[in-house]
């Protein structure tokens, strides 16, 4: 619909009937959020927006605004072609763990090892890796469940990380590269930082990396916030 | 009304959307987490007015970050709460009909009960009069174990019972749905399903396990707070908030 189409639209409903369908909108991302799902733009019209298609960037806009006041999210179009979305984290991901929040600290290594590796590494580096912190991606976690699951599958969904087969491998390898969530939630800079504590090593003697993490912010991604407070 | 919301609370917030519940002790220390994270200023007795703000900017989204108490060891919670409508709604796309059905029928059972439990022998057999598509046996033993990972209900020795987070959630609804059959505890005033029953036919009240603790503590001889009746039954131990932290 057109911006005066929208208009027109709006004026034959009450402020609150607008409310309250923004209030559907925001809660159908949530339910998908909840499992990192993205949501596409036909099932959202169809399942939730139903007879107020007429006003739906204004819905859209409406609920960008509460993700980035209330829930500190930023909704973000991945697939312009497809018109999917995502909600991703305005928060930066802070030094220190949560304290509620464990997986996230594991994804946040293998990201790093990615990154710090120029961007794509085989899966054994990432086993490997993880078995020096004491988690065994072929036993059983105590925290985590199925490890390999955990990466290969559930990251995988959310986005967070790609995994790929390598073409003629015998047996059959995978890399690991950044997904679409990755680059849009996780700061490079940050990484970098994170690094250089760990290592005692000054981020920029990673000259590589330093002008990775530094150049213009990724953001490719076509955003629908407004991202003003 | 609508106080200023930082990034503090966001986060608040992120960490009650992932996790659905958590303890005090838990939701103390995260509020100070949040707090240090995004430096702004932490007062420790100021967690329910730090909430009271994350709330005030929910309501128009019909949620809410609510408080209540867990029916076995008498402990504050919190948990983050849908209230789009008196229904299960937040379940449904968990959920296939069937399933919810049987979970609503595993609520009457509960509800229903003196004791505020089901056996898994009972729910197995209101599988008989679903209206729905039936489900097998393997089917409900397996939905049953979802709704306990999901915390809806917890288990114990074959017995269900409503989780801590089910009853905060679900308390409207129950009470709208319930409303002859469910009971208030006499003490906090919540609704009731694990606790103790006054024997006098006239009297009846119940009390929480964790209330029935509490109040009859240091009393040598208990007496119903309602009828003066003996209260004939094993008064618990008040159960310390032990400090084994999270999990
Ligand atoms: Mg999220
Ligand atoms: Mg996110
Ligand atoms: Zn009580
Ligand atoms: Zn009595």
């Amino acid at each position: 619909p057109s911006t005066s189409q929208v208009q027109r639209g709006l004026e034959k409903l009450t402020p609150a009937q607008v409310d309250q369908k923004t209030a559907e909108v925001v809660q159908y991302f949530l339910v998908k959020d909840q499992k990192k799902i993205p949501v596409r733009r036909a099932d959202l019209v169809k399942h939730v927006v139903k007879d107020y298609r007429n006003i739906y960037p204004e819905i859209l806009k409406r609920a960008a605004r509460t993700f980035d006041q209330v829930f500190g999210l930023k909704l973000v179009e991945i697939d312009p072609k497809n018109k999917m979305y995502i909600l991703v984290n305005n928060l930066e991901t802070p030094e220190r763990a949560s304290p509620i929040n464990p997986k996230m600290g594991l994804l946040f290594v293998i990201l790093s090892v990615i990154f710090m590796k120029g961007g794509v590494v085989r899966e054994n580096l990432i086993w490997n890796t993880l078995k020096k912190l004491r988690v065994d991606p072929g036993e059983k976690h105590e925290e985590f469940g199925d490890v390999r699951k955990m990466v290969t599958d559930e990251f995988v969904r959310q986005r967070y990380l790609e995994y790929v087969r390598i073409p003629h491998t015998e047996p059959i390898e995978h890399e690991f590269r950044w997904g679409q969530r990755a680059d849009a939630e996780v700061s490079k800079a940050k990484i970098l930082e994170f690094m250089g504590e760990l290592h005692d090593q000054d981020p920029k003697t990673w000259i590589q990396q330093y002008r990775e993490a530094h150049s213009t912010p990724t953001s490719s991604q076509a955003s629908t916030s407004s991202s003003q407070r | 009304m609508s106080r200023q919301m930082g990034d503090n609370h966001r986060r608040f917030l992120q960490t009650m959307m992932v996790n659905g519940i958590i303890d005090e002790h838990g939701a103390r220390a995260l509020y100070q987490y949040c707090c240090e994270t995004h430096h702004t200023q932490y007062a420790p007795d100021k967690l329910d007015e730090f909430i009271d703000t994350i709330n005030s900017r929910l309501q128009p989204m019909f949620m809410q970050i609510r408080k209540g108490m867990s029916e076995d060891n008498g402990q504050q919670y919190y948990a983050l709460v849908n209230m789009a409508e008196t229904d299960i709604t937040r379940m449904s796309s968990d959920y296939a009909d069937n399933e919810l059905e049987l979970f609503r029928k595993t609520m009457d059972l509960i509800v229903g009960s003196e004791n505020g439990k089901a056996s898994s022998t009972d729910i197995l057999n209101t599988t008989d009069s679903m209206t729905t598509k039936k489900l097998k046996k393997s089917e409900t033993e397996h939905l049953l174990s979802r709704l306990v990972h999901d915390k809806w209900l917890s288990e114990k020795r074959g017995e269900y019972t409503l989780s801590t987070r089910c009853i905060i959630e679900m308390e409207p609804y129950i009470r709208t749905m319930y409303q002859d059959q469910f009971k208030e505890c006499h003490i906090c005033r919540n609704i009731a399903f694990q606790c103790q029953i006054c024997e006098n036919p006239t009297c009846g009240i119940k009390i929480h396990n964790p209330c029935v603790a509490r109040y009859f503590k240091g009393r040598s001889e208990p007496r119903c707070p309602a009828c003066d009746d003996f209260w004939p039954h094993e008064i618990p131990e008040v159960k310390r908030p032990h400090s084994q932290s999270r999990r």
